[in-house]
């Protein structure tokens, strides 16, 4: 079966159309691109943040979904949870009580305390198999690589009861191959970011980026592959702004209006924004055992966040070397409203910044926050503050 | 109720623990005051009958916190952390352990000596951040044991299928790389046959656990499983593994079989049995579970004494003539147990409504524990259709007392027990 096209809206259109066509998509509720997607015929696996092996799900021919929200109110699903909770978690589900987006597989992680309880809250209110797919969080046990092994080839055999088709090894191999290339181009997204950051600001960049978790990645490599010639060769002005790194957009996504707030007065060359898309650094070998590979490369060739924990990672050196990569000058620490691990991960940045002299400016965002006046206004003073220091 | 009654067994559990506390806490401020180290764990697999061979004072810092609440200067050590940099939003047990670290390890009830190891699972995602928090104050090693957990409701797999031999062969292989690390922290030898006994004890205590949460099935109920029922969890954390644990247990079930046999209850008047399913309101502990007894409400059963014993509520029984291979199955069993009762307990609630004979649920979400608080609302939904039974759903906190409003849970909970008489006297219509 070919896989039908099912974000043409980019297609023709000079790159601030390109642009202008992800936010839409990005910001649209009614998310056409997972409905085109199943009127054609095609399933859909929806995998909540941070990191999913998407390339088992694509070999069987799904769609994987990246479930991280949405520009919606939690109507329905405020009545499913807690007080106490990100927004995130919320709008997710209301996206599926909604019928806007409609799954045939659904898989949380444990990732934090509140994501964990999605299988079950989502389990009890769907037929389809919705399950938590235990990613290894003793990433320094000698075992921990086999043992994900065997965890990816439980997914494959549920992939394979949802999609009723075959999961073999050469259609991993060639899914690995797609996300590859991926990943790759998001490489070289992230270098144009920290090279010429003039050339695409924050919000721009973002949007090029996250349209992936919502289309096949096939399509998303043709965007990237048209956009980034494009990009280098914008003749934008270079403007005296404080280089930052963002950092606390692991899960819950700000709005763009926040990151463009933040591009008027800096230049954001790097993120953890969707760093699921990019947690694994390198090309996945192809040869050999693809459900291996992957899962070494998951534990070995990867990134970091605050929700997996690796002693040879401790989160607060990886972001001093994020900052000293991207030759940044300050880092906007954030932490969604509510979310745990982000929150407490904030207290160790904060310290270790200070220690090491790196202004940093602290910040709480939501998903679904319209209003960035007062944060606008403190964070140029606090550029203020910096340029003129 | 018998006209005498053994006054040397009746109340003995509720002494007991409380001396045994007390000697532990005096045990780990006479460590802390030699500078001595110590392994820092939580309740969810905690390792303690391996920890105890290599001879480290064992410290839980949940106990230590929720200690600090039901003292009622909790809010002293959240204030304290919360300057430090955490947010309102975070766990209460963490900002509070945090404030005792900060402190030089001083709690109300003693003092705890510094960490040389930390060792936890993954039960709670905020074992691992919390953790790390000790990793960067003294630069010790923080091992995780991970212990992957039930994928989807009623899918739990058994010994000899595969996915449950991969997740076995996974917690094993931590087990054993932990020794080594146990050994050069220590400096004591591992030795297998102190693990045996150790493990031997910690089987008693898990068989004589199950026997006293299924005695509560009696009619009046033996223990109030809010109330003295969170006395025998601390001493089923505090003493696994250790000879006074087992016998502590091997006494209860003693003296619960004997209340039992004779009718003795914990109310005159037991006119409401309960299931209690979340984290206590330690601020106001003993008026919280008041405000049920006074209305002739008592809590039979909870889903906090299964999780927050680490699961020792299944009554495993390690094989000592294998002893590593069935700690690891023991400990995959039951930490996935206890995350079984946090996040799929629909059915769990079903059979303790049976089987304890309980009129109704009381849901208790806290803002502090997003692990067992997030899915409850949508839980007690699905319970509702399964079952017709009346439930409160009543949400505060486990340490902050700025989310306890007494007077509003007691408005809710007065209802709820008029909603309970309304219904029994509709009941009784219907039958007479």
């Amino acid at each position: 079966m070919t896989a039908p096209q099912i974000f043409p809206d980019w297609h023709g259109q000079p790159l601030d159309g390109v642009i202008a066509a992800c936010r839409q998509l990005l910001e649209d509720d009614t998310y056409p691109t997972v409905r085109r997607w199943r009127e054609a015929g095609g399933t859909v696996a929806g995998h909540f943040q941070v990191y999913f092996p998407e390339e088992i799900a694509h070999a069987a021919g799904m769609l994987p979904f990246k479930v991280r929200g949405g520009p919606v109110d939690p109507t329905q699903a405020d009545s499913r949870f807690g007080s106490y909770l990100c927004s995130i978690v919320k709008t997710s589900l209301e996206l599926v009580l909604s019928r806007r987006i409609e799954l045939e597989l659904f898989v949380t992680h444990p990732i934090c305390d509140a994501a964990r309880n999605l299988a079950a809250v989502w389990g009890r209110n769907f037929p389809y198999p919705c399950q938590i797919l235990y990613l290894p969080q003793n990433a320094n046990s000698a075992h921990a690589a086999a043992y994900l092994r065997g965890e990816y080839d439980r997914l494959r055999r549920t992939v394979e009861d949802v999609s009723g088709r075959r999961v073999t090894d050469d259609a991993l191999r060639a899914s690995l191959t797609v996300f590859n290339a991926n990943r790759s181009l998001l490489r070289e997204l992230y270098a144009l970011k920290r090279e010429t950051p003039w050339l695409a600001a924050a919000d721009e960049t973002y949007a090029l980026m996250a349209v992936g978790g919502l289309i096949p990645r096939e399509e998303h490599n043709a965007l990237l592959a048209a956009a980034l010639p494009q990009l280098r060769a914008r003749t934008t002005r270079r403007h005296d702004r404080v280089r930052v790194v963002f950092e606390g957009g692991f899960c819950e996504q700000p709005p763009l209006d926040l990151l463009r707030a933040i591009a008027r007065s800096c230049y954001v060359v790097d993120d953890d924004l969707l760093i699921g898309l990019r947690w694994i650094l390198e090309d996945v070998p192809t040869d050999g055992d693809p459900l291996g590979n992957l899962a070494e490369a998951y534990l070995e060739r990867s990134s970091y966040s605050p929700v997996q924990h690796d002693l040879r990672k401790p989160k607060e050196d990886m972001l001093l070397a994020r900052i000293r990569g991207a030759d940044a000058q300050a880092a906007i620490v954030t932490a969604a409203k509510m979310c745990e691990p982000g929150l407490e991960e904030q207290v160790t940045y904060t310290h270790a910044l200070e220690e090491h002299g790196v202004p940093f400016f602290v910040s709480e965002f939501e998903e679904n926050m319209t209003s960035f006046e007062t944060l606008e206004i403190q964070l140029e003073t606090f550029v203020e503050n910096l340029l003129f220091d | 109720m018998p006209t005498t009654v053994d006054g040397s067994i009746v109340g003995r559990g509720n002494a007991d623990g409380a001396r045994l506390f007390r000697e532990w806490f005096a045990g780990l401020t006479a460590a802390a005051e030699a500078g001595r180290g110590s392994a820092y764990v939580f309740v969810m697999g905690s390792l303690a009958e391996l920890l105890r061979t290599f001879d480290f004072p064992i410290v839980f810092p949940e106990i230590n916190s929720l200690q600090t609440a039901v003292r009622r200067v909790a809010h002293e050590y959240l204030n304290q952390a919360e300057d430090h940099g955490y947010s309102p939003d975070i766990c209460g047990y963490v900002k509070a352990d945090v404030a005792t670290q900060l402190r030089g390890g001083e709690l109300p009830m003693g003092r705890i000596p510094k960490p040389s190891i930390a060792v936890h699972t993954n039960a709670c995602n905020t074992y691992v951040k919390w953790a790390e928090i000790w990793e960067r104050m003294y630069k010790v090693p923080v091992v995780t044991i991970d212990v992957p957990g039930t994928r989807a409701a009623g899918t739990q797999t058994w010994p000899g299928h595969p996915d449950f031999e991969n997740d076995r062969q996974y917690v094993l292989a931590q087990l054993r790389e932990l020794i080594p690390t146990l050994e050069r922290v220590s400096g004591v030898p591992f030795d297998i046959d102190r693990l045996r006994e150790a493990m031997g004890h910690a089987n008693t205590m898990n068989v004589m656990w199950r026997r006293v949460l299924e005695l509560n099935a009696a009619r009046p109920s033996v223990f109030n499983a809010l109330s003295d029922g969170t006395i025998y969890l601390g001493v089923a954390n505090g003493f696994r593994g250790a000879p006074e644990g087992a016998r502590y247990f091997t006494e209860l079930v003693e003296e619960m079989e004997y209340k039992s046999a004779h009718g003795i209850g914990t109310l005159t008047d037991e006119r409401y049995r309960l299931l209690f399913i979340g984290v206590p309101c330690y601020p106001i502990f003993r008026r919280f579970t008041e405000m049920f007894t006074e209305l002739g409400g008592t809590f039979v059963g909870s889903t906090y004494l299964r999780f927050a014993s680490g699961g020792a509520n299944l009554g495993f029984t390690y094989d000592l003539d294998r002893p590593l291979e069935s700690l690891a199955e023991g400990l995959l069993l039951g930490v996935r147990d206890a995350m079984d009762n946090m996040f799929f307990q629909t059915d769990i609630l079903i059979r303790m409504l049976d089987d304890l004979a309980a009129d109704g649920l009381v849901y208790h979400p806290i803002k502090s524990c997003r692990t067992v608080s997030t899915g409850l609302a949508d839980s007690r939904r699905a319970l509702l259709a399964a079952r017709d039974v009346p439930s409160l759903f009543i949400e505060s906190d486990m340490m902050d007392r700025r989310v306890v409003s007494e007077a509003q849970l007691k408005n809710r909970i007065d209802a709820f027990f008029e909603g309970l008489a309304s219904r029994r006297a509709q009941a009784a219509l219907h039958t007479g």
